[in-house]
Formats: C-alpha cells, sequence, structure tokens
C-alpha cells in the first residue's frame, strides 16, 4: 500500500466536503416538492369556521352547546366555578381583544361568540403535559384527551391561551342529564374527578364518518345553514378551504403562534353570499 | 435456662400469630365462598379462553385501552384467528353484560376496586 499520510488526510477532507453537500441531494426534497399541497404527503388537519353573525343568535348557540353536552355527557354545574364546557359562549371583546376599541357599540362589544377548543397546530397543551395525556394527532390534528392518563395537574389549563379547558372538581355524574331510565343520554363515557376535559371535535363520530355533534344540530336550526362549517383545512376543495380563501376570516390570537384551527367568518361577500342562498 | 417456658411459649404465640393470614384463610372454607358469578348471555366464546381471561383480563383490557386511545387500532385478532372490536361496553359487556354480577361480584371477593365505572356507562344488568 501506497497511501502516505498526506493521500489520507487529503481524501478525509473530500469526503468531508462531499458529506456536507449530501442534503442538497436529498431525493426526498424534489418528492415532497412535486406532491401538490393537500394531497398525499399533507395529512388531514379538521377545522371549523364559525359564523360570527349567525352565532349571534340564541337558538343556534343553544342547539350546539345541547348537542354538545348531550353527545359528550358533558355536566351542566351550576357553579360557575366549577363549569364544565366544550362549546360555549363569551362576548366578543373576550374572545377578540382586537376587534373592539373605546368606540365599538356595546352591542357589538358583548355580542355572544361560541367558543371551543381551536385543536391548535402547536398546541400549547400538548407541551405541557406531563404524562402525554393530551397529544397532538398527526393522522388528522385532532388534540386528543387520553383520560386514562390524566393526572390533574392542570398545567394544560394554564398553557391553553383561549381558556378551552375545563376542570372536573367533583365527581361529574349528579350532573349529567339521564333519560327516562336514569342512565346518562348518551354511552359515551363520563369524567371523574380530577381530570380535565375539553372539545375532541367529536372524534368518535368523526371515526364513524359523521359531522361533529355541533355542527350536525346547528343544520336543524331554521335560517342557521352556514353557522357551523367542518372539513379539511389542508384540502383545497374542501368547504372550510372555500371559505377560508374567499371570504373575511378570522382566528384568536393569531400573533402567538399556536396556528388555532377554529376560524371566524367576520363576513360574506355579496357574491358568496347570493350563491349561498341559491343553493 | 428458668426462662425456657416463657421463650417457648412467646415464640408459638408469636408464629401463630404471624401464620394468621394462612391458618384463617385454611379454617374458613375460602375456596367454597368463591362468588358465583353472573354467566355472559349471549355469544359463541369469549375473545380468549375462560382461564386466560380470568388471569390476565386486566392486561388485555389495558392493552385494548392504549391500543383504541392511542393509536386509534380497533380490531383484536384473538390467539384462534377470529377478530373482535377492542372495546369494554361494545364486546365485553354486550355479553357479561351485568357489571354488578359478574365484575364487582368477583373483585369485591378479590379485594380489587375497579374504576371503570366511574367514567364509562356500565350496563345494569339483565
Amino acid at each position: 500500500m501506497g497511501e502516505t499520510r498526506r493521500d489520507f488526510l487529503t481524501g478525509l477532507g473530500a469526503a468531508a466536503v462531499a458529506g456536507c453537500g449530501l442534503p442538497l441531494f436529498d431525493p426526498t426534497r424534489w418528492l415532497q416538492a412535486s406532491v401538490a399541497p393537500g394531497t398525499a404527503a399533507a395529512a388531514t388537519q379538521w377545522a371549523m369556521v364559525i359564523d360570527l353573525e349567525l352565532c349571534r343568535r340564541d337558538d343556534v348557540r343553544r342547539a350546539c352547546m345541547d348537542a354538545c353536552r348531550r353527545e359528550h355527557n358533558v355536566p351542566a354545574i351550576p357553579d360557575p366555578d366549577e363549569r364544565i364546557d366544550w362549546i360555549w359562549a363569551e362576548e366578543r371583546q373576550h374572545v377578540f381583544p382586537d376587534l373592539v376599541h373605546e368606540h365599538t357599540a356595546v352591542e357589538v362589544r358583548e355580542a355572544p361568540v361560541l367558543v371551543l377548543c381551536n385543536h391548535c397546530t402547536k398546541p400549547p397543551c400538548v407541551k405541557v403535559c406531563p404524562t402525554g395525556a393530551t397529544w397532538k394527532r398527526e393522522r388528522d390534528g385532532i388534540v386528543m384527551m387520553d383520560m386514562h392518563r390524566c393526572i390533574g395537574c392542570r398545567y394544560c389549563m394554564a398553557a391553553c391561551p383561549y381558556g378551552a379547558r375545563s376542570f372536573n372538581w367533583r365527581d361529574p355524574r349528579p350532573h349529567v342529564a339521564r333519560d327516562a331510565e336514569g342512565k346518562p343520554v348518551s354511552d359515551y363515557p363520563t369524567r371523574t374527578a380530577g381530570v380535565v376535559e375539553k372539545c375532541t371535535f367529536c372524534a368518535e363520530r368523526i371515526r364513524a364518518g359523521r359531522e361533529p355533534a355541533c355542527v350536525e344540530a346547528v343544520r336543524a336550526v331554521p335560517g342557521a345553514a352556514g353557522a357551523l362549517t367542518f372539513g379539511d383545512v389542508t384540502d383545497p376543495g374542501s368547504p372550510v378551504s372555500q371559505l377560508l380563501r374567499h371570504e373575511q376570516t378570522v382566528a384568536r390570537l393569531v400573533d402567538l403562534g399556536t396556528g388555532p384551527n377554529v376560524y371566524y367568518l367576520v363576513s360574506r361577500s355579496p357574491v358568496a353570499a347570493a350563491e349561498g342562498e341559491g343553493a | 435456662m428458668r426462662d425456657r417456658t416463657g421463650i417457648v411459649l412467646g415464640l408459638g404465640a408469636f408464629l401463630a400469630l404471624a401464620a394468621f393470614p394462612v391458618w384463617h384463610a385454611l379454617g374458613s372454607d375460602a375456596e367454597r365462598a368463591r362468588p358465583e358469578l353472573e354467566r355472559a348471555v349471549e355469544g359463541p366464546a369469549c375473545v380468549e379462553d375462560t382461564l386466560f381471561m380470568t388471569a390476565h383480563h386486566q392486561e388485555v383490557l389495558n392493552a385494548w385501552r392504549t391500543a383504541v386511545v392511542r393509536t386509534g387500532e380497533r380490531t383484536y385478532v384473538s390467539t384462534s384467528g377470529v377478530e373482535h372490536e377492542m372495546s369494554l361496553t361494545g364486546t365485553c359487556m354486550r355479553c357479561h353484560a351485568d357489571s354488578q354480577g359478574f365484575c364487582e361480584r368477583c373483585h369485591d371477593y378479590a379485594g380489587v376496586t375497579t374504576r371503570c365505572w366511574n367514567c364509562h356507562v356500565a350496563p345494569e344488568g339483565s
């Protein structure tokens, strides 16, 4: 072997330089670029658009909130300090502090807005959970809860900037709606004292190919078509994506970078509104 | 050696006390006190054989729970190759419809507290 120390070091240096350039030739880069967004490469991200005007109507909000409570055996606890809500109403000035100012009319400022878990793209609640009881589902973007693992530390409640999580201070069962036989109205598991709960976008219904309960319920309300729109935001053809592309929409506290997936329709363009009426 | 009697008596008393769980169980017809459980109401067979389920049902349920809640898998293939939906209330309790007469009666006997029904809606018996 005639290899000198010099040859060896030169070869080593050349290999190192070539190695640094390797990422440029990563074949998957081109693969990713050639696949259009919204097709095979992108997983589903469920999202919802809530019509701000329509959700000012009592019957619309009531339909959503009642359907959710029945579907998931969410207890109706009278004490406001111990309330448990998956979807509920807040005043616009608290939901969108940046959309009101000192001259905003009181009716607008205090207009009720439906709020729920935003199923964030970067959920802070998931980051702080010490047991992995809440996590972001990669296949469909739902921020899920595993009640078996929740130890009730409530870090997630502190981390969530939307206040979307509720804690069970006591056994919720006495406050769960019952049917004529005294059983909970739904066979969905109730929760127990000491765990945190929130909206799951009706993961159990989505699995069965159905819409979330609130979206289905609001369809039955006369004149409330389009109050809630649900769909895959990574699919450009979904009703949600259409609304986001063509209408004026907002989301809560976007500047925090959590990437909320619940959007609010501020106004429909006249053309789209006419089309909506025709449909 | 004048303490011998006392020592032997004391030692005997100690051993008798320490062995209390053993002779108490022997003398109390524990075998015959074994609870009579409610039979499964329908279905050809359990997901696994009875002996295995008696000993390992808790492990099966834990594995099912993790699979369903965390990974979203819902189909269990038994050792005999039969497919079942992994569901406590949908699969187990469809046959063992009486949670009080089946689950609780045996767990009371064994001194084990179950927490399943704190959340899951239990069938009320048939």
